[in-house]
């Protein structure tokens, strides 16, 4: 049987989430594989939430907020990006491919964007495999 | 206070560095009181009992223990299983026990990196016939044996059950006083599991330097690079501290010592893994919106992981490196 990667995907509610709506709403196909959480802001993602999900069994985690200069909070998603560059930094320390965690903007007129960006992250982590830090975890030699 | 039975006390190192138990030491005169209300029954740094004389007690024989030092071999693993069977209450005692504390760190490697770089890649080794420790010897007079050297280091609680942590490395001395009084006067104690002789807040909570509320970052320095005014947040003045992440309780002893603080209290009540808080939190101080700028200035953190996580690998949410 072919890897069906789970994702986690963080959504902002005021752009992605919306973004993300609209490509169900125009019954746009993209891969079942996504996972999403609605959160009110890209801020809002502690980078524990992303190394949480990598725990309970994720193979990668997407997080889309508001496009840069849009956020509803004004710069949440700035904040995101940071911790983003630090998450990428610390996960390739750790043994982890920082290919598995994504960051992207998608702003609420973009179903057809997020419908081509959660294919994309699906083919991406398919081809990487699936992530092995639950398993690693558990093991206590 | 003679006529009360006396509580008996254990102490007892894993992978630890002895530090713990000196910091029991550190009680000073304060010791005739312990020593009035408590009987060693076991502490192998200062008193000459056998793990035999440990087997042979009747089971919760010993009203509380300290185990400090995290577990790292089978010795270890067997004499925490041991005193946990001996004990009503077991305190997981500093930073090793708690959360991993430095040995943790071996967690970025694992046996077989561990025992090619001590006994074979280090500079001053000569090992032609790559010897490595064995469980097991054979000699003329009989087998020798040494404890299984693991292939991660674990928290004392990832072994057996722990009924309270004091963290620190190694916990202040007079919070430990604090809490062995509560427990010697019957004192209600908090629920199991706690955290005891610490704050529930972070350690900024209880600094005294001077902060301002719009903290930003645009360069981080080491400790050296600056030219401290002793008064300053060190966040404020570029230097890794990692107050905002880590709980109070230690009376600020790294910050009144002119050093920023490294973590050694693990995170605090409202977060669960100390590096991810730490990341959130500098993240948010550094001013600049550029994802190329902000990538050049994290590249300045030369090592997220072991900064983050030097006293708390093991116990973390990734608590070890993936092979």
């Amino acid at each position: 049987m072919e890897f069906e990667p789970k994702i986690v995907s963080f959504l902002c509610n005021w752009c992605s989430y919306t973004g993300a709506d609209l490509a169900g709403t125009s019954r746009m196909k993209y891969a079942s594989n996504i996972r999403v959480i609605r959160v009110m802001c890209s801020g809002r993602v502690d980078p524990t939430f992303v190394l949480k999900s990598f725990r309970e069994g994720a193979d990668g985690v997407l997080i889309c907020g508001c496009h840069p200069g849009d956020c509803h909070y004004h710069e949440g998603n700035y904040k995101c990006l940071r911790r983003y560059h630090f998450l990428k930094k610390y996960m390739a320390q750790m043994g982890i491919n920082p290919d598995r965690l994504k960051l992207a903007w998608i702003s609420a007129s973009e179903g057809k964007e997020f419908a081509h960006l959660a294919d994309e992250m699906a083919e991406t982590i398919k081809s990487l495999g699936p992530c092995k830090v639950k398993d690693e975890m558990e093991i206590f030699d | 206070m003679s006529q009360k039975p006396k509580i008996k006390l254990a102490i007892y190192w894993g992978a630890a560095c002895g530090g713990c138990c000196v910091s029991v030491l550190d009680v000073h005169e304060k010791l005739f009181d312990v020593v009035a209300a408590a009987d060693l029954v076991f502490w192998p740094i200062a008193l000459d009992f056998k793990y035999k004389d440990v087997e042979a007690m009747a089971d919760d024989y010993i009203d509380v223990t300290l185990y400090n030092g995290a577990v790292r071999n089978s010795e270890n693993e067997h004499i925490a299983k041991l005193l946990r069977k001996k004990t009503k209450i077991l305190v997981a005692y500093g930073s090793c026990a708690h959360m991993g504390g430095i040995p943790g760190l071996g967690n970025f490697s694992d046996r077989k990196g561990i025992f090619d770089r001590a006994y074979q890649t280090s500079e001053s080794t000569v090992n032609e016939e790559k010897i490595r420790p064995q469980t097991e010897t054979e000699m003329a007079e009989g087998t020798l044996t040494l404890p299984e050297f693991y292939n991660d280091v674990k928290t004392l609680d990832q072994v057996v059950d722990v009924d309270y942590y004091l963290p620190g490395c190694p916990p202040q001395t007079e919070r430990l006083v604090e809490v062995f009084m509560a427990i010697v006067t019957g004192a209600e104690l908090p629920p199991k599991g706690s955290v005891v002789g610490a704050l529930e807040k972070t350690l900024c909570d209880e600094c005294e330097r001077e902060k301002t509320d719009e903290k930003v970052i645009k360069e981080f320095k080491r400790p050296w690079e600056i030219e401290d005014d002793g008064k300053t947040c060190f966040l404020e003045q570029g230097v890794i501290c990692m107050g905002p992440a880590t709980r109070g309780g230690c009376g600020a002893r790294c910050i009144k010592g002119n050093a920023p603080c490294r973590g050694c209290y693990g995170p605090s009540s409202a977060a669960t893994d100390p590096g991810a808080k730490m990341m959130s939190a500098i993240a948010t101080m550094i001013d600049s919106d550029d994802p190329e700028e902000i990538e050049s200035i994290l590249d300045q953190v030369v090592d997220p992981a072991g900064t983050f996580y030097r006293f708390s690998l093991p116990g973390s949410i990734i608590r070890k490196t993936i092979g």
